[in-house]
């Protein structure tokens, strides 16, 4: 290591602190998750001062070394490299949080896990030969025991706060597991299923969004995964009765959290019938 | 350091990107010898599961590519699914796309300007550190970038994702009353953002300068989001169309992206630069007198004055936000009816970073049959390389940690977002190694 020391040095980071040090790493996603935590516009000053940023490669040049007291894990596995990396990351991290349906269900790339993906190589890229890739995106849960799963996609940048708050108070975090439709009640909104024929999976969905896409007109599309024992057979029942195809059901519980276990049954019964 | 035979510049993991990345540089001498701008971002594959999915899902699994410009992503979608089959959208609706775009470039521009790039210009390692010692300025940069997000929550019920935006128009339109609640909040945006034309109008900026081809969309009558055809200074003069006819995506052995070229021609420039250079007789006179009083006049050649560029364009999307809600009248219908119908479409539209390409066929019941998209990122990656290997040769006599800094610097010029382009960075200089590596 040199010793010159260069306007560039850390001007007070060099300080030791006893905050908790939260560390934000990233595998397989979009990087909205960890924006979330930008985006909490209001409440990011008061966070970054209750904590210590120690590795966050998206908001900072400062990479410290662990143990993290928190670490926060966006995106899925899908490379040999990531799957040893993760591995590292639990050792280090005291109390280790997953954020976002990528790396809690596996995302939107899960979709290779019924397809042929050396198939889905030569599509995307002229030398397939370059690229190493894993046949199936798993969530990290299936990698490593996990703390807490935060749900969506993308999460909700309130209850990652909420949850960074309790972890730090070490009580329970207040993040609800009912139904997207107990949501919808709370605002009034008249059921676009029961109304208007819209096929909607906010009857088997987490809520988490607010009920965002009944107050928009449109069907529930399940990015917060699946409720606590959802009933899919009836909601797909549902769909069936509502003039939907096998294809058009199988899509719906193929989104973004299409890996999550009852989502993923789900889709695979439907064409049984 | 001066005078060692060789030496190598890599960052591990490049910070304050969108995505993960990294640089290798090798010196010999004062000569570069290579550079290498890494992607391993993981591939993730969208192309090949958008198909035979629905048409109407693209523009919500197209989001998911970036959690920074979904918008872009839904806008490319949509514009070239709607040109596929046929369909004419009401001009309220047309409207409300450049105000969901303009809110886009707000929180973008906001985020890159202050919490990611202006930390490089005053050394600092981040915006948390830097708000120690200019906590006014980064408050005024978090209001401004909850104003964009706050334009994208109204038209697309949140932030990252947003919901309501489809093909045929959006699944819910907002009243007149709703967008004029705005008003007193974008007035004050538009002169935060004045201030940050001035702002950064004082940084120092390196002294480095290269002959470009710039590639921006150009409309008309309006600087670009979602029209126009794609131009560039040197010649450039097409139809979305006839993108592939001109452009070319190479796939080299150390990335997960591909690098886009211009046939024949090689690495070219997208962004805020190339848009303030093509386009800027298209600006607001509000946003072309800020450039004037700062001394900003196309052509703009140093990269590194791109941060300046980018307050620019926040003063025209604060202004061009004012217009369009100054003139909605809400459509009669929030969409018109899309039946499912064969066919093949391309659009080009402005994301924050640069132009975006969607192409899809689609067959006779809505579903899609094959994907194409470029993302900006991809088409600067080999630009910044070309950058990095002229730039690098200027930091010889530099430390070897300032020198990375300064490439690391140079990289965020383009303001990459290397998940979008893999759908891209790992820099290496041997001091900063990234302890999760």
């Amino acid at each position: 290591m040199s010793s010159e020391k260069t306007n560039h040095e850390p001007k007070s980071r060099a300080k030791k602190t006893s905050r908790p040090r939260v560390a934000v790493f990233k595998f397989a996603s979009c990087d909205g998750c960890q924006l979330s935590l930008l985006d909490a516009e209001d409440e990011l000053l008061a966070v970054v001062g209750a904590v210590e940023i120690a590795y966050f490669p998206e908001a900072t040049r400062t990479m410290l070394k662990g143990p993290y007291d928190i670490g926060l894990v966006e995106g899925s596995i899908i490379t040999h490299a990531d799957a040893g990396r993760i591995q590292q990351i639990r050792h280090q991290c005291k109390s280790l949080i997953t954020i976002g349906a990528c790396a809690t269900a596996g995302g939107i790339q899960a979709l290779r896990n019924w397809k042929d993906v050396d198939e889905f190589i030569r599509v995307v890229y002229a030398s397939p030969q370059f690229i190493s890739t894993l046949k199936m995106s798993t969530p990290i849960a299936e990698h490593i025991p996990v703390d807490f799963e935060l749900r969506g996609c993308p999460i909700n940048k309130l209850q990652l706060v909420e949850l960074i708050s309790a972890t730090l108070a070490g009580r329970k975090p207040n993040i609800p597991t009912y139904s997207v439709c107990i949501e919808c009640k709370r605002k009034t909104n008249v059921c676009i299923a029961v109304a208007r024929g819209i096929a909607c999976l906010g009857p088997v969905t987490q809520a988490g969004c607010g009920a965002l896409c009944p107050s928009y007109d449109r069907g529930c599309y399940g990015c917060y995964g699946p409720m606590e024992t959802p009933n899919t057979a009836s909601l797909t029942e549902q769909f069936r009765i509502l003039g939907q195809s096998n294809d058009q059901i199988q899509r719906a519980f193929r989104g973004f959290n299409a890996w999550a276990w009852q989502f993923r049954e789900a889709s695979e019964e439907c064409q049984r019938k | 350091m001066t005078g060692s035979a060789s030496r190598t510049i890599k960052v591990d993991t490049l910070a304050r990107v969108e995505g993960e990345g990294s640089l290798y540089i090798k010196m010999a001498g004062e000569r570069v010898a290579d550079v290498k701008l890494k992607i391993f971002e993981p591939p993730r594959l969208f192309e090949a599961f958008l198909r035979d999915r629905h048409f109407s899902e693209a523009p919500d699994i197209t989001a998911r590519i970036c959690g920074i410009c979904p918008i872009a992503y839904q806008m490319s979608a949509i514009h070239a699914i709607e040109r596929a089959m046929g369909v004419r959208i009401d001009p309220a609706v047309r409207l409300l796309r450049r105000l969901f775009y303009c809110g886009e470039w707000i929180e973008s521009h906001a985020l890159h300007v202050y919490m990611l790039h202006a930390p490089d210009f005053l050394g600092y390692q981040d915006v948390i550190e830097m708000a120690r010692d200019h906590r006014e300025v980064v408050e005024k940069a978090l209001r401004l970038k909850k104003i964009g997000n706050h334009i994208v929550q109204l038209l697309g019920g949140r932030e990252i994702h947003p919901i309501s935006a489809a093909v045929g128009g959006f699944h819910r339109v907002p009243a007149k009353h709703q967008l004029r609640e705005m008003v007193p909040d974008l007035e004050w945006a538009l002169n935060a953002s004045l201030e940050a034309v001035q702002w950064t109008s004082t940084l120092e900026f390196p002294i480095f300068e290269q002959e470009y081809e710039f590639v921006a969309l150009r409309h008309p009558d309006e600087y670009p989001y979602n029209e126009g055809r794609l131009v560039s200074n040197r010649g450039l003069n097409i139809d979305a169309a006839e993108y592939e006819d001109h452009f070319q995506e190479v796939h080299v052995k150390h990335s997960n992206a591909l690098q886009s070229v211009i046939r024949g021609r090689g690495s070219y420039f997208v962004g805020p630069l190339a848009r303030f250079n093509l386009n800027y007789d298209k600006l607001p006179a509000v946003a072309q007198e800020a450039a004037a009083k700062v001394k900003l006049e196309p052509p703009v050649k140093n990269p590194f004055r791109s941060i300046i560029v980018r307050a620019v364009e926040l003063v025209f999307a604060c202004a061009e936000a004012l217009r369009c809600i100054a003139t909605y009248e809400p459509p009669p219908a929030a969409r018109v009816e899309t039946p499912n119908r064969a066919g093949s479409g391309q659009a080009i539209t402005e994301a924050p970073r640069g132009i975006l390409y969607h192409r899809y066929s689609l067959d006779e019941n809505g579903l899609i049959l094959s994907a194409k998209i470029i993302p900006p990122t991809s088409q600067n990656q080999r630009r910044i390389e070309d950058d990095l290997r002229e730039y690098a040769s200027h930091l010889v006599a530099w430390p070897l940690d300032e020198a990375t800094w300064k490439c690391e610097q140079a990289i965020r010029n383009y303001d990459p977002c290397i998940s979008c382009a893999t759908h891209f960075l790992k820099l290496h200089i041997d001091r900063t190694e990234d302890p999760n590596v």
